[in-house]
């Protein structure tokens, strides 16, 4: 079973998290941390499997990663899982990613993270690898994405009405979360793949 | 409120607090449309876990969008049920998913299939009826489904191999149609076609074969097309092969594929790719206990592992060495590790490295002075975080010693020895585990070396107590030690320092230890008696009941005192006297009242029977006397001579890390390892002959000249030591009389007749036999004339028999007859046979029971059973019939331990002889331990004949095998509903023509469920499973639905139970219809 999935930056900020395995708020963020660490550690060219020891709270438990330019990609599986089966995962995750936002960057993770959740829905879930056709996960999420449209087109316009009359009435409200680490010099975005 | 949700997510990922969000996450996921709905539904799956309480609020959505006929909703419905899902609610959706596995769609499907893997994992009691659909799946004509019912079979098989050997065949059929490429060209990945349908395939037969050549047999054509089929060279093929190697040496090995697979592992090995090599020594490692040649052939690369920069190929490297470890290459291999132990910071790391060395050194030590030092390193470098067990065992090593005297004292001057030099330096830092194992040491061994004075061994020890970083447990095992070494000496100048200095300290432990040993020395007589020298091994008698003071809770007892009540006795009196007005006399208490005791008032007028409590609990009867009392009690306490507490204090200390009962203990003196260093080829460079050399040691034991397989080497090793045996050891406490021998003493008389009844039944079987067929032939008269005087022999056996609970003799009351008729017949060789069938004996016919069903049957004997539903347990009758002409000796019978169940007596039985053409009976009585549907109790027979033959058997028991009605009452019914906890709440669908009343018979008869009342359309019954967890069940009726309501102490009760409901309306419903 994958007991966690998490994808962070060269600077450990976290892009994608999802945990399969009730875990305490603080627990997360300091597996989060501490995987980072020990990822970081690491030369490029050594094996991609990790022990991490009682992070988890057990020896059965391995991490393995990929790093792509900016990102670290880690699993977090159990002894049940085949190494290299899911590192080819993480590959075929990555190459849907890169199909479903044409050429993905450490961007399109942060601003339309919840596209990337739905992928990530298709090909794991509840940790368990359900779907590892790349053919099929694209279908699905386009056929998902082409309900947003026509979902966008129709019932979201007067919605969207009611929403702009609402902010008219109350300015103070932050139009925008800012979020302070997003590292937005377009020319050092490297894509990754 | 969309993109509020999105930011929301993103914030929570980053660690901040948004708990405040999740009640709009669920809003959003119930009221918006199908965007929202989606959105909301992603954030409640990231924000919540299984029981958080906000999640109720979702089931009815869910079910809601299950029901939608847009597939969208149905999708995001199934989507969340497998992610998150509260187990309680699991019935309300169930049904609406198992409907779902009908679907048109593929995808929704393949979901539904998920969510009930999902609801299997969590509470697999609930989806066991539905274990067909599971089939169903497995043969869905879409790939998906079929590959995410593996996920349940994987999980299935994982728990009950035995369970799926019949779906052997079609698991190897659809690996074969994958491997031959008959897949979607979609599926494949990098031109391999669907390698994680294989992966998983390849880990389920594995499971499967498992130690049985016959379903294993079945699927070495497929392993061998698997491994031929992954030539091309990328990262996805390797792995495949990785899987079939792992499966390969799982199953029942075939020769010819083991071949190919340790030619796969040499290609993992010798890889280039750091990942491949990885995994290529984790191949090895675990195929290693089966071929040690592998790893020789692989030294090379082994070696060059060892020194790799990456600590996980390192890490991985020592696990194999550790797995090859024997006595001659120990040395090398454990500095190997120590090496690694001293690198390591991860505090992981170095508890299992340390465990491992430790085990090693205990194993394979070669001689004392290596064995200590390297004990030495694990302490000193593992610190503190080492697990306890390591020291523990180590002093019991120490202490119990070997069978050579010699040996023993060599290593525990050795220790010593070394420690005096460790304590040496002034300023050294030890961890604390490390500082208790010194001072034990020196506590008990220092005498042993006479060339140091005892006052430096003490100006050492004093010298730590003064230590910072010295933490308080520590410095007591150290005080312990001073006290020890002070007994053997006659006075010390250190000791009298040290107490002073002690005697004055701020913690009172240490004020404490330092009194305790003023008075000790102040009495060396005592302190000898006390403080023997080498005893800690011995067993020491504690008077557990404290009998001693027996006189002085009598004498109490007759000025007045009240009697010890426990502690719950006196509860309950407190609560009955708050309840009710008391109208009992008080008047008979005024013997107390004399005794001006303070605890008048807790004596209850009832309790007036002290004789009868006296004997019983005189331990506590010292707490509970009047004040002045008290204080004597108190003393008592302390002990018969004085210092009793003190004793049984350090005692409990010294014994803490020695009675610890574990297996390996063997250490010691190893003939010197043979250093047989080939002589290597001198035209290598420097390092490669270095390299050459370390695999020469590290390798030794397992090379070819040496001839010996790896396994039979090590076990040859561990021979060399001869433990002192524990026998010997417990036979020692036997003759310490304490309280456990007298119980062995009870136990003995029922041991003796174990082994006797049996010979009784067949006297009185034959006694018996004459009184009930008096008109049989000459024959059964002669055999019986010689039988008869054998019966006699044991005229107290029959005695004996009666006395037994289930008492054989009865049991043959009524069967003889039928039994022993045909014996005359079948003496003159008409072979019989059909008449041989077993039936119940007298009493037990009577009792609700089973058919009389066949287990196994060889030519010889034929093994029958029989259930008997007793009112407390359920008896398994087990017959044996020979149906030889010659009598069967030495027959035993013995069943398996069994994961859910429990048998009370022995679970093996023995016939010493069954006679010819006639049947032996015993009985079992099992309980449920575990709450299971259903379970298997296996065992075997085996018996002599030409040869020693074993026949295994099986026997199927189900939840309903245990449930017995319970009688009550509606109001104790009200009562006991409302004190228990677990409730189960399901609906099932009532055909029109079931009255309220048919079903609730059928509730009655099929579960054996007690109805306790009905009343108008509702109804309530009772129920519970041996020996007394009960379980409530209240139904209703309501529109043609029943509604059933369990509740039960035991959570997994009412599942089970509320799984046989299903299942007895099923068999109900196809009776109706048909």
């Amino acid at each position: 079973m994958i007991s966690a999935i998490l994808v962070f930056n060269n600077h450990g900020k976290p892009r994608l998290v999802r945990f399969y395995q009730r875990l305490a708020e603080e627990v997360q963020q300091q597996i989060i941390r501490e995987t980072f660490h020990l990822v970081l550690k690491r030369d490029d060219h050594i094996c991609n499997f990790l022990e991490c020891g009682s992070l988890f709270g057990g020896p059965d438990y391995k991490l393995i990663y990929r790093h792509y330019a900016t990102l670290y990609f880690v699993f977090c599986v159990d002894s049940s899982e085949s190494e290299l089966g899911i590192l080819d995962l993480i590959q075929v995750f990555v190459e849907t990613l890169d199909k479903c936002f044409e050429n993905v960057c450490e961007l399109d993770l942060i601003f339309h993270m919840d596209k990337v959740h739905y992928i990530l829905q298709e090909v794991v879930i509840g940790g368990m690898v359900l779907e590892t056709n790349m053919n099929e996960i694209v279908a699905q999420a386009e056929a998902q994405s082409k309900l947003e449209k026509t979902e966008g087109g129709l019932s979201a316009a007067p919605s969207r009405a009611v929403s702009a009359v609402k902010n008219i009435n109350l300015p103070e409200i932050p139009r925008n979360i800012n979020i302070g680490d997003i590292n937005i010099k377009v020319p050092n975005l490297s894509q990754f793949v | 409120m969309k993109e509020c949700m999105v930011r929301l997510i993103y914030c929570e990922m980053l660690g901040y607090e948004s708990s405040f969000g999740y009640i709009h996450a669920i809003k959003l996921a119930q009221q918006g449309n199908l965007l929202e709905k989606r959105v909301g539904y992603l954030a409640v799956s990231l924000f919540l876990h299984e029981n958080h309480e906000l999640l109720l609020l979702l089931v009815n959505t869910v079910v809601k969008d299950l029901q939608s006929t847009n597939l969208v909703e149905v999708c995001m419905a199934l989507t969340i049920v497998s992610q998150i899902f509260p187990r309680e609610m699991i019935p309300a959706v169930l049904p609406l998913i198992e409907d779902k596995l009908q679907h048109s769609k593929e995808i929704i499907r393949r979901k539904a299939v998920q969510a009930l893997y999902k609801f299997y994992l969590i509470a697999p009691n609930q989806v066991q009826h539905i274990h067909d659909k599971f089939r169903k799946a497995l043969c869905d004509r879409d790939v998906g489904v079929m590959a995410a019912s593996l996920h349940i079979y994987l999980q299935m098989v994982k728990e009950n191999s035995s369970g799926y050997k019949d779906l052997t065949g079609s698991f190897v059929t659809i690996l074969k149609q994958v491997v031959g490429g008959k897949l979607p060209i979609d599926f494949n990945y990098h031109s391999v076609p669907a390698p994680w349908l294989q992966i998983q395939l390849l880990r389920i037969l594995g499971l499967l074969g498992k130690d049985d050549p016959r379903t294993s047999e079945l699927m070495y054509d497929v392993l061998d097309e698997s491994l031929r089929r992954a030539e091309i060279n990328h990262n996805i093929t390797y792995a495949i092969l990785f899987e079939c190697v792992q499966t390969i040496y799982t199953i029942h090995p075939k020769s010819e594929l083991l071949e190919k697979a340790a030619k796969c592992i040499g290609k993992f090995v010798l890889s280039s790719k750091i990942n491949l090599k990885y995994l290529g020594l984790k191949a090895l490692t675990y195929v290693i206990q089966q071929d040690p040649n592998l790893a020789l052939q692989h030294q090379m690369t082994i070696i060059e592992c060892l020194d790799h920069p990456d600590p996980i190929i390192k890490r991985e490297t020592l696990e194999l060495l550790y797995r090859i470890t024997n006595g001659q290459n120990v040395i090398v291999i454990v500095q190997k590790m120590l090496d690694y132990l001293k690198q390591s910071k991860e505090e992981y790391t170095i508890i299992s490295l340390a465990g491992k060395i430790a085990e090693l050194a205990e194993k394979y030590a070669p001689d004392n002075e290596w064995f200590i030092q390297t004990m030495n390193a694990v302490f000193s470098v593992g610190g503190d975080v080492v697990h306890p067990d390591i020291p523990n065992n180590f002093l019991r090593l120490l202490a119990e010693g070997f069978d050579d005297g010699k040996e023993d004292e060599q290593l525990r001057l050795y220790a010593v020895q070394s420690y005096l030099a460790l304590l040496e330096e002034e300023d050294a830092f030890y961890p604390q585990k490390f500082l208790q194992v010194m001072s034990w040491v020196l506590g008990e061994y220092s005498s042993l070396v006479t060339d140091v004075d005892t006052e430096i061994i003490l100006t050492r020890l004093h010298r730590l107590l003064k230590k910072t970083f010295v933490t308080p447990e520590t410095k007591a095992w150290i005080m312990a030690a001073v006290t020890k070494i002070a007994s053997r000496t006659s006075c010390s100048k250190t000791v009298d320092k040290l107490i002073q200095e002690f005697s004055t300290s701020l913690d009172t432990c240490m004020r404490q230890y330092a009194f305790e040993l003023k008075h000790l020395c102040e009495d060396k007589v005592l302190m000898k008696s006390l403080l023997p020298f080498d005893a800690s091994c011995n067993d020491i008698v504690v008077d557990a009941s404290l009998s001693f003071l027996d006189g002085f809770v009598a004498e109490g007892l007759g000025h007045g005192a009240a009697p010890y009540k426990p502690h719950h006795q006196r509860q309950e009196e407190k609560l009955s006297q708050e309840k009710a007005l008391n109208f009992e006399p008080y008047g008979l208490s005024f013997a107390s009242s004399m005794s001006s005791s303070g605890f008048t008032g807790r004596q209850s007028p009832t309790g007036l029977s002290f004789g009868s409590d006296t004997s019983g609990n005189s331990a506590e009867t010292g707490h509970k006397e009047t004040n002045s009392l008290k204080l004597d009690g108190v003393r008592k306490l302390w002990g018969k001579e004085g210092y009793l507490p003190k004793k049984e204090n350090k005692i409990g200390k010294e014994d803490e890390p020695l009675t610890v009962p574990c297996g390996s203990l063997l250490a010691g003196h190893v003939a010197d390892p043979p250093v047989s260093q080939s002589d290597q080829v001198a035209t290598l460079s420097e390092e490669e002959k270095e390299k050459q050399q370390l695999a020469s040691t590290l390798f030794v034991g397992l090379g070819s000249n040496a001839g010996v397989s790896l396994m039979g080497k090590a076990d040859m090793a561990t021979q060399k030591f001869k433990r002192k045996s524990k026998i010997n050891e417990t036979q020692n406490t036997e003759e310490t009389p304490d309280i456990q021998n007298s119980a062995a003493l009870a136990l003995g008389p029922l041991l003796d007749t174990l082994p006797s009844n049996k010979e009784g039944h067949e006297g009185d079987e034959h006694t018996r036999l004459r009184k009930a067929s008096p008109c049989s032939s000459d024959t059964v008269e002669d055999n019986l004339a010689f039988e008869k005087p054998q019966s006699l022999k044991k005229p107290g056996l029959d005695n004996k028999l009666l006395h037994s609970s289930l008492s054989s003799s009865s049991l043959f009351a009524d069967s003889n007859i039928e039994i022993f008729h045909p014996l005359p017949s079948a003496q003159c060789e008409s072979a019989n046979k059909t008449l041989l069938a077993p039936s119940l004996p007298g009493e037990l016919a009577e009792l609700p029971h089973s058919e009389v069903v066949e287990l196994c049957q060889s030519d010889d004997l034929a093994l029958h059973l029989c259930k008997v539903w007793t009112d407390d347990s359920l008896l398994l009758a087990v017959f044996v019939s020979n149906k030889n002409t010659s009598a069967l000796n030495a027959v035993n019978l013995v069943f398996e331990k069994a994961e859910h169940f429990r048998i009370l007596e022995s679970p093996a039985y023995q016939f010493s002889v069954i006679e010819a053409q006639s049947v032996e009976h015993c009985q079992q009585c099992v309980q449920m331990d575990k709450i299971c549907t259903q379970g298997i109790l296996s065992g075997s027979i085996n018996y002599q004949s030409e040869m020693e033959t074993r026949l295994e058997f099986s026997i199927t028991l189900s939840l309903l095998d245990f449930i017995r009605p319970m009688e009550m009452t509606t109001e104790d019914f009200g009562r006991l509903w409302l004190s228990l906890s677990n409730d189960v709440k399901q609906n099932l669908k009532m055909s029109s023509q079931d009255s309220f009343s048919a079903a609730l018979n059928t509730l009655q008869q099929k579960l054996k469920l007690h109805i306790v009342d009905i009343i108008g359309n509702e109804g309530i019954l009772a129920c519970q499973l041996l020996s007394s967890v009960p379980c409530l069940l209240h139904c209703r009726i309501h529109a043609g639905m029943l509604a059933l309501w369990f509740r039960s102490p035991c959570s997994a009760l009412p599942d089970s139970l509320l799984y046989q409901c299903q299942k007895s309306q099923h068999s109900d419903l196809s009776e109706l219809a048909s």
